[in-house]
């Protein structure tokens, strides 16, 4: 047994959370630093960054605290020379402290969860005028399905062209296995899948390309299952999107 | 000759692999013949029902059966017969043995052994991986490598090792001569090899190639190779069940007199509780690979959507077994760590009701969960709100079990030798992951890295960095009870040291390159991720050598290291209370259990007590302090 008052002990405790406060302070601003996530290119994109800004805060002193204890009880309570047939100090348990790290970690997960159901609200509600575009994927590539402005055909491209702070609902369907669309840059997913169509709402708001990538394993061309996502201003996609039309006037018009 | 070959062993089994492959012939062709099919000798027929047919005749070919076939055909059985019990030479570790400490030995042996496969498969991937563009194997193949690996360290390393070491240690601290059926628990070992081997070999035909997920319809479409998956899951998932039935009737029917179930050791809870989840959830991966199996052999569409067919229904199916599979992974080596700290911090554990209960708590809420890996499927959206709350409820009692070793530790005399080295590191690597799961349960974070190296990240920091560090922690510290040799410490530690850190420069960048937008599971990826893609392959390649340093002390310590005392630990529990390795029947007298498993530093605390065979009664053994329990040699 250790020859430690309960005193000694309660000095010990504040100076081991003393040096995990610290730490837990500079492991998240290390956290927070980290350039974690590629360009924000949708107001969805910045409601899931900073709930992963959150998610740093509030698990990096978790992890640091952990880790913290290891280590000072390593340091303070390994066997010393002369120790090695000594016992350490019978404690069996303590209901007070079993109770409030059952319960203090219960709340806070269910406070993230509420603030998760909310982010979760927030990036997938609908907006008035969206425009509905068609994803298809096969094995090994993505095509985008317009509705024609002209009527009929509908305008098939190989890019997606989207407007800038316009909602687009994508209408996502597969034609032969699993595949997943996801634009990082977005922070959006969904898969394709054989048999029913899945949707996913996305409002981008940065001009630029930016690739669509294939998610779900799909076969052995599944990494290369890429396509550009192309964000563009209005007065550009309507250029781009009368030139699609040329094609079908005769028929359309 | 003949001697030979009517005599269960490697002769006989050979001779049955042969008549196995004739038997598939013989029943596609006059199948195929009798429903007019030509060609009526169609390979890919014959090697499917092969598939099944062979390892079968193995089984009895090798002596599985041998006993139930002369009981079934009334023949005189000799249940006092123990020629297959216990080893007397190396050659019984290969044949059919009913000792479960020969048992638990074959079986930690043969997961390593495909554990070490699966990692050599994993450092190829790497090696394609360390430069964008393709190098080293193409696409489909490289889809065969993550595929192969992801399903020999599942089904053939954390989850048949850990059934291994429970099989060695749970009769010895229960106190029982051995496992209740020790016939099935021989077959449920053969069974093992059989699916590794199989998985294996679909490298001969072209490896499946649709991850360990194995996800309709793609795998309902891919070649031959897939059925090696398929298949070899129905004999590793029969081999887990069966194990696991043995497991729930030992423990529940062979407990030492006084052993109660608020006196057994840890490890005996967690494995209880992982038995309840195998039983429960191992059908549903077994149904849904039937299912991929029907489609593929006999076109019953149940996943080809253009016949009706439901997709999603495979993920449920699947999910509701293999998400409870990851605490299948996970809470034996929960176990493990109980015992180890208790030990070596010479203190009983922190709350040791609590921590018995949490394990029944993951077992109820692991089965509430499964739609977590669908959170961007498709499924109905109302479900993903409810599993997202229990996904992050069900780390209250992970956190219970985290901060009670925590407490264990607090006022300790640690002894940080390497099993409380790996130990350790499990408690923070463990930590890292479980957090990353949190993470992972909140939705609209998975919408962005599910799918992605995140993923892969969050798996690793769980499976390697906490399960794996459980089974060496559990290896070398079980190590002098199963050989009767002490491994050396120094390369113990070095071992743990060059692990430890290879591991987290491997892993740690993978939830960053997750999250900026790389996908798992390609071949190929843009410049962007290429510095740390090299040196993740970098830390790899150190990562598996450290492996080497492990291999090096395993063997050469058991050939030739100093050998073990009774009870080097100085621990309370009944296995270190027979000696190193222990008698046959592990017991020569039945021990009484007076006391908890834990009891450290409480003076004159005793676990069990051992008749003393010169006097009556077990006054003698009372009388010892808690530090130095009685030794029955
Ligand atoms: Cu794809
Ligand atoms: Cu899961």
């Amino acid at each position: 047994m250790t020859e430690e008052t309960p005193s000694g002990g309660r000095r010990s405790l504040a100076r081991m959370l003393g040096i995990g406060l610290v730490a837990s302070v500079l492991g998240v601003g290390l956290g927070l630093a980290i350039d974690w996530f590629p360009v924000q290119a949708s107001t969805q994109a910045s409601t899931i960054d900073t709930l992963y800004d959150v998610l740093i805060a509030v698990s990096v002193p978790i992890f640091v605290l952990v880790s913290v204890v290891v280590l000072y009880c390593v340091w303070r309570f390994r066997a010393r020379p002369g120790q090695e047939l000594e016992d350490g100090a019978p404690i069996h348990g303590d209901t007070r402290l079993e109770v409030i790290w059952t319960a203090l970690p219960a709340v806070l997960l269910i406070a993230l969860c509420t603030y998760a159901f909310v982010a979760l609200d927030d990036i997938e509600a609908a907006q008035p005028d969206e425009r509905r575009i068609r994803v298809t994927a096969q094995q090994y590539a993505w095509s985008f399905e317009y509705p024609n402005p002209r009527g009929g055909e509908p305008i098939r491209a190989e890019e997606l062209v989207l407007v800038e702070g316009e909602t687009v609902r994508f209408d996502i369907r597969a034609l032969d296995v699993i595949h997943s669309f996801w634009v990082p840059a977005f922070r959006m997913k969904r898969d394709a899948v054989p048999g029913i169509t899945t949707q996913l709402r996305i409002t981008p708001n940065r001009r630029g390309r930016y690739p669509v990538v294939c998610a779900e394993l799909c076969g052995l061309g599944h990494a290369f299952m890429r396509a550009t996502a192309n964000v563009v201003s209005r007065q550009e996609f309507d250029a781009w999107m009368a030139q699609q039309t040329q094609g079908t006037q005769e028929r359309g018009g | 000759m003949a001697m030979k070959l009517r005599a269960p062993g490697w002769y006989r089994a050979t001779a049955f692999v042969g008549l196995g492959v004739l038997f598939a012939l013989g029943l596609t062709s006059a199948v195929r013949a009798a429903s007019g099919l030509d060609p009526v000798i169609a390979g890919e027929a014959w090697l499917l029902v092969g598939l099944i047919a062979v390892p079968l005749f193995f089984l009895v070919g090798i002596g599985c059966f041998d006993y139930w076939f002369r009981w079934a055909a009334g023949k005189p059985t000799v249940p006092e017969d123990h020629s297959s019990h216990g080893a007397h030479s190396w050659r019984d570790y290969f044949r059919v043995n009913t000792d479960h400490k020969v048992i638990g030995i074959q079986y930690v042996v043969t997961s390593f052994f495909f554990l070490f496969i699966g990692g050599a498969v994993a450092m190829i991937m790497r090696a394609e991986l360390a430069q964008p563009g393709t190098q080293i194997v193409d696409g489909q193949t490289f889809n065969g490598l993550f595929s192969v690996h992801a399903a020999l360290l599942i089904f053939l390393f954390i989850i048949p090792v850990f059934a291994g070491l429970a099989n060695y240690v749970i009769p010895l601290m229960i106190g029982a001569p051995d496992m209740a059926f020790p016939r099935l628990n021989a077959l449920s070992f053969w069974m093992l090899p059989v699916a590794g081997t199989m998985m294996v070999a679909s490298f001969l035909v072209g490896p499946f190639a649709s991850g360990w997920t194995a996800y309709a319809p793609l795998s309902t479409t891919q070649p031959i190779g897939q059925m090696f998956f398929t298949i070899g899951v129905q004999f590793a998932g029969a081999s887990s069940i069966a194990t696991a039935l043995n497991f729930l009737v030992t423990i529940i029917t062979m407990r030492a007199p006084g052993l109660s179930f608020f006196r057994l050791p840890l490890l005996v809870w967690a494995n209880f509780s992982t038995s309840l989840l195998v039983v429960i959830a191992t059908p549903f991966i077994a149904a849904s690979q039937f299912f991929v199996l029907l489609d593929y052999g006999l076109g019953f569409n149940f996943f080809s959507a253009s016949r009706n067919g439901d997709v999603l229904m495979y993920q449920h199916v699947f999910w509701f077994y293999s998400h409870p599979a990851v605490y299948i992974m996970m809470l034996p080596g929960f176990g493990i760590v109980s015992e180890i700290l208790a030990v070596k911090a010479r203190k009983p554990i922190f709350g040791y009701r609590m921590m018995a209960f949490s394990l029944l708590a993951i077992v109820v809420l692991g089965f509430t969960v499964w739609a977590h890996h669908m959170f961007v499927s498709g499924m109905q959206d109302w479900i993903r709100v409810p599993m997202m709350v229990t996904t992050a409820i069900i780390a209250v009692p992970t956190g219970i079990k985290i901060f009670s070793w925590l407490a264990t530790l607090w006022r300790g005399v640690l002894h940080i030798d390497t099993p409380m080295l790996f130990a350790l590191g499990f408690l923070t690597m463990f930590t890292l992951g479980g957090i990353s799961g949190v993470a992972l349960a909140m939705l609209p974070f998975v919408i962005h890295v599910s799918d992605s190296y995140f993923i892969v990240a969050h798996i690793h920091y769980v499976l390697f960095g906490g399960s794996l560090f459980t089974v060496y922690a559990g290896v070398y510290y079980w190590f002098p009870k199963m050989t009767g040799r002490m491994y050396d410490e120094t390369l113990g530690k070095v071992h743990f040291w060059v692990t430890f850190i290879m591991f987290n420069v491997t892993f740690a960048p993978m939830h960053l390159v997750g999250i900026e937008g790389m996908p798992r599971r390609v071949s190929d990826y843009p410049e962007q991720f290429a510095s740390w893609n090299l040196a993740i392959s970098v830390a790899s390649i150190f990562l598996g050598l450290s492996t080497l340093i492990f291999v090096y002390n395993m063997v050469s310590s058991w050939v030739g290291g100093p050998k073990a005392t009774a009870n080097p630990w100085r621990a309370l529990t009944l296995e270190w209370q027979v000696s190193s390795p222990p008698p046959i029947f592990n017991f020569d007298a039945v021990p009484t259990v007076v006391g908890g498993p834990y009891e450290y530093g409480v003076p004159g605390a005793v676990h069990g007590v051992f008749p003393d065979p010169d006097k009556d009664g077990a006054d003698a053994a009372k009388q010892q302090p808690a530090t130095t329990p009685s030794v029955a040699q």
